[in-house]
């Protein structure tokens, strides 16, 4: 063996083994106890955070309520998008990806940053919104940067769809990301970052109702972020679908008779309040909104000087004009001081040095002709009589310088001038004066056009006021109709009693408002077969922000009201009409015209009782007409006689629906008289080839008037 | 020599083989269970053959005379330098970020595993021919040099957890060999001042080893990046309790929060899912192991064999303390693996190589 090289000798001391011994012991003590740390004394803590680890909560975004109009015909629906998420857990370095992620969904890097800056505080799982309506590119571009950018996540949910072109969109509104301000309000104490809210309109009023309530899902996930199974799910609560007042077909009508005109229009059932239709010009696109608007879209809308955002139909406030002398017609006749009147209006009137024109020099005019012409003499002479104080007690009453208190957001209250409102905000006494503008509906009278539309309605449903409102309270839970009561108040419902004189008088001076007339304001808005009732507004002053803003270059003309009613008493439908800077106040009598048109229209068809179109057997018609060259004279040896064409025929409805051949000959051509009528009328027609004039023979039963042509033959039943 | 008595088995450590067999039982569950629903469900299969063979390579070496094995150590220890100068020639086998590996044929053998048993053995033959005589400097420097020209080599690799395994190859020569106070105390200054240097000067350590290093201490200031490991090796020895929460039900290894779950931090895995009871008892397995191989090591016939079982003890109880204290964060992660008990075939492989020379030393106890 060979083992020399090896010393053998000595053996290790036991004292130094047995010092090992105990190292080796006092080690596992240590490690024991470390573990006795970790898995006894901190078991919960580590517990959760093995439990946070694995465990995500992903949010299920409960749909929003749709929203109907009264007739249960969609108006807000809600489409599939996909929204791309960014969870900051998932990645090492989501600073160092950012760049990238801007790249590939298109976004501001900037904005990118704010936006995670905005979350900072939240736990790192926490899914962060970072874009919605992801293209399908941008979904292709994330999933083949799955393993790049691991924190990107989509999720699919529902989105809001409005109807295009901006129909109802001031009373719809629009919905948005909760901005930070918004978070800090104690009104969105139950948002959080991310959540979609209702900004404007019935989306801001019912938010609460139509949001519903977001579920979410407890996944399970691996160290990827690979989902392998989830626990828990709490199903989202669908938001509740709402039934709008509005009647499509009446928005339809009052949105097409706006037109472009810068105004606005509201229509309401006087007897409950319902809105009908609401339209406010300039509009806008909510579906610009329903994605988070851009930064340059957004400021071109708010920098509009015709305000596109602001829904004038409550928001306008602006001097009723002429819409006033209804209210100081009501006055003048319950104090008993109107009815006793008889003037005659020279132009104009002047007692206290300055002389207040009238348009028009009426002559001798009373109480009854007083409103259809509008005659500003008279009530300078009625205001004067009744003095401030007096008108401002039944404008107040009426609810002149209140909210309406509508279920919408931001309703102006407009003003009515009293001498202690003049005192306390001018510092000044209240001059007699004063009085003359302001029973014209000018001064520092100012009203919105639901105000006015409540009103009036209120006067010709005999004193019966009511509350706007654009949603069906019926459907609302009890709980949240009374705190809507108290979010918007306002004159709402209300009782004024009047004397039923007062009311005849001053529904029928409406009615004859519309009544063709000499001085009837509004004569060309006349409506056959309907009871229309009204009053114009012509109002020189603007609000004091828009003054300023006519100045510079724009149209100061005028802004025209319309206030109308049918019927005339009780009615069934009230319309304001506003056109800022629309000049003449039949303009937009007859906006009106056409929306009070479309209503009696709708309701007589649903009736089925619309005058019957009857058919009508083809009436044979005798004519005679001359070649369409006929006036430029004889050529290859033609006579006369020979351009000059005679025949039967069969027309329905204004169509020759059948010929009877007639040779043409000298037979007709006896007739002299007819010679020239068929000459003149060859001239018209000709060159429309073969067609018989309607001038040229007798008809039997129906005699379609000189202008009167075959499109609007059949719908000539007025 | 004549006194010889002739080598049986009887005299073979039943209990330690039984012990081991033990701790390999509770690997080959572990291994299983955290690769089962992985792509290397194979791995317990791979096991099982490694474990098989150092077995079989353990009562191969028991029956050879340490003594012999002693002679051959020099020439051990310098192919085990030629391997490490392999490795990192381009011959070596690059996986997981370091040069570790050369492949012979099929298999890949890490040469630095193989270099720690060879260290143990130069050690003790060189503590051993010294006598267990007061060393003089002269003696500390060479045991230095010894340990330090392979410690060199490996660091270069990089694999600063197997360089720090052949620390206490030396720590223990020395305490066993005989130095005395004031040389341990000065060699403990220079040792500091040496690691201080090494540490600040930033040469000879990459800054994510420092990192892994440093961030036990507060897991939390970096959970995605340096602290990741250690707080998710936390949360699940943590969160497994005491009873735990059962074999393939460790939310934190089946969701592979737990990174490499099947070798470094095994034993997060199987705290999490055998709990503090489980925990304990593998601490007691390792316990009564170290103290069977020290009452070997009592009872060797000399000091030589004394040594090598030390050498063993040193090894193994360093590395258990340190893997186990990196997995409950009382320790840096340093990436050694936790002895018969991580996946890994050269681990396991010199594992019982070494413990064969163990139960040579033990069955040589009454030869002479």
């Amino acid at each position: 063996m060979v083992s020399g090289s090896v010393n053998r000798g000595e053996k290790l001391s036991t004292v130094k083994l047995a010092v090992v011994q105990y190292g080796i012991l006092f080690l596992m003590l240590g490690l024991a106890s470390g573990l006795w740390r970790l898995q006894v004394l901190d078991v919960d803590n580590y517990r959760q955070l093995a439990q946070q680890n694995r465990i995500r909560k992903e949010p299920i975004l409960a749909p929003r309520g749709k929203l109907f109009d009264r007739e249960n015909r969609l108006v807000v629906d809600n489409y599939s998008s996909v929204t791309c998420f960014l969870v900051r857990e998932q990645s090492r370095n989501v600073d160092a990806d950012l760049a990238l992620i801007a790249k590939g969904l298109d976004l501001d890097i900037d904005q990118l940053r704010a936006t995670l800056h905005r979350f900072r505080n939240q736990p790192g799982y926490q899914p962060i919104p970072i874009k919605q309506d992801v293209t399908p590119d941008e979904q292709a571009f994330i999933a083949a940067h799955r393993n790049e950018l691991p924190e990107l996540e989509t999720i699919d949910e529902e989105r809001r769809l409005y109807p295009r072109d901006g129909f109802a969109a001031h009373l719809i509104g629009y919905v948005g990301e909760v901005s930070e301000e918004d978070l800090n309000n104690p009104r969105f104490a139950y948002y959080e970052p991310g959540d979609v809210v209702g900004k404007a309109g019935v989306e801001e009023t019912y938010d609460e109702l139509l949001r519903g309530q977001d579920g979410s899902r407890e996944v399970i996930v691996d160290s990827r972020g690979r989902e392998v199974g989830y626990f828990g799910i709490e199903h989202a609560v669908p938001g509740q679908d709402l039934r709008l007042t509005i009647d499509n077909d009446l928005q339809r009508a009052a949105e097409l008779a706006m037109g472009d005109r810068n105004g606005a229009l509201v229509a309401m059932d006087p007897r409950n309040g319902e809105i009908l239709a609401m339209v406010s010009r300039p509009s806008f696109d909510p579906n610009d909104f329903a994605v988070k608007i851009n930064r340059s879209a957004w400021n071109k809308l708010v920098t509009d000087p015709d305000h596109p955002l602001m829904n004038k139909v409550i928001q306008a406030q602006l001097a009723p004009g002429s819409t006033f002398k209804i209210l100081m017609s009501v006055a003048g006749l319950e104090e008993g001081i109107a009815q006793n009147m008889h003037i005659v209006c020279n132009g104009g009137w002047g007692p206290y040095g300055y002389y207040h024109h009238c348009d028009e020099k009426h002559g001798a005019v009373d109480i009854h002709n007083a409103i259809p012409y509008s005659c500003d003499t008279f009530f300078y002479m009625l205001g004067d009589k009744l003095g401030i104080d007096r008108i401002a007690k039944y404008a107040t009453a009426f609810g002149y310088g209140q909210k309406t208190g509508i279920d919408l957001p931001g309703e102006q209250a407009g003003l009515m001038p009293s001498p202690q409102w003049l005192i306390h905000n001018f510092h000044h006494r209240w001059y007699p004066d004063e009085t003359l503008d302001v029973a014209i509906g000018q001064g520092a009278v100012e009203a919105t056009p639901i105000q006015l539309a409540r009103i009036i309605g209120g006067i010709a449903s005999d004193g019966h006021m009511v509350r706007p409102h654009v949603v069906f309270p019926n459907q609302l839970p009890a709980e949240f109709r009374r705190s809507l009561l108290d979010s918007f108040p306002g004159s709402g419902d209300a009782y004024v009693p009047m004397d039923p004189n007062t009311w005849e008088i001053v529904t029928d001076g409406m009615a004859d408002v519309t009544e063709p007339g000499l001085y009837h304001t509004a004569g060309s808005a006349h409506l056959e077969g309907i009871d229309f009732a009204g009053k114009t507004g012509t109002a020189q002053q603007m609000s004091h922000e828009a003054l300023a803003k006519t100045n510079k270059g724009r149209n100061t003309y005028p802004n025209v009201w319309f206030v109308g009613a049918t019927p005339r008493r009780n009615p069934e439908l009230v319309i304001a009409v506003l056109w800022q800077n629309g000049e003449f106040s039949y303009y937009p009598a007859r906006i009106a015209a056409k929306v009070v048109t479309a209503f009696v229209d709708k309701k007589r068809r649903m009736a089925g009782n619309l005058p019957p179109e009857k058919p009508q057997a083809p009436v044979e018609v005798g004519a005679i007409w001359s070649s369409p060259d006929g006036q430029r004279g004889a050529k290859n040896g033609e006579t006369a006689a020979d351009r000059i064409h005679g025949g039967h025929f069969y027309v329905e409805n204004g169509q020759i629906v059948a010929a009877r051949k007639t040779a043409p000959q000298g037979g007709a051509a006896k007739a002299g008289g007819l010679q020239w009528m068929a000459g003149s009328a060859g001239q018209e027609n000709g060159a429309r080839g073969a067609r018989p004039t309607e001038t040229a023979a007798a008809l039997p039963e129906r005699r379609p008037e000189p202008r009167s042509n075959a499109a609007t033959q059949s719908r000539g039943d007025h | 020599m004549a006194l010889r008595r002739f080598l049986s088995f009887r005299d073979f450590d039943w209990w330690l083989l039984l012990l081991l067999l033990g701790m390999c039982s509770v690997s080959l569950i572990e291994v299983h269970s955290t690769t089962v629903h992985t792509r290397f469900a194979r791995f317990p299969e791979m096991q099982m053959i490694a474990m098989g063979g150092g077995i079989a390579l353990m009562f191969i070496f028991a029956r050879i005379d340490y003594h012999r094995v002693l002679d051959w150590a020099p020439w051990a220890y310098g192919t085990g330098l030629l391997a490490l100068g392999a490795v990192l020639s381009p011959l070596g086998h690059k996986a997981l970020g370091g040069r570790r590996w050369i492949k012979l044929g099929p298999m890949l053998i890490q040469p630095s595993e193989y270099v720690k048993l060879v260290l143990i053995l130069m050690v003790a033959r060189y503590f051993a021919n010294l006598g267990g005589r007061y060393l003089s400097w002269k003696d500390i420097l060479k045991a230095l040099a010894l340990v330090g020209i392979p410690m060199e080599l490996v660091l270069k690799q990089p694999d600063l957890g197997t360089t720090l395994t052949y620390a206490p190859i030396l720590v223990a020569g020395l305490f066993l060999g005989g130095i005395n106070l004031r040389q341990a105390a000065i060699l403990m200054t220079c040792a500091a001042v040496l690691v201080g240097g090494v540490w600040s000067s930033g040469k000879f350590l990459k800054s994510y080893q420092k990192a892994r290093l440093t961030s036990f201490t507060n897991p939390s200031a970096d959970p995605k990046g340096s602290g990741y490991q250690v707080l998710q090796s936390e949360i699940a020895v943590g969160s497994g309790g005491i009873w735990g929460k059962g074999s393939e039900r460790g939310t934190q290894t089946q969701g592979y929060f737990l990174p490499i779950p099947y070798t470094d931090f095994i034993f997060a895995a199987f705290s999490e899912e055998h709990g503090f009871v489980g925990a304990i008892f593998v601490l007691l397995l390792y316990f009564l192991i170290l103290m069977r191989l020290i009452q070997n090591a009592q009872t060797a016939a000399d000091l030589p064999g004394s040594l090598i079982i030390m050498g063993i003890v040193a090894v193994l109880t360093f590395q258990i303390a340190v893997n186990v204290g990196m997995v409950i964060g009382l320790m840096p992660v340093t990436g050694i693996p936790l002895p018969l008990m991580s996946y890994g075939g050269s681990s396991v492989l010199f594992t019982f190589l070494a413990l064969g020379v163990a139960m040579n030393v033990r069955m040589r106890r009454f030869v002479n």
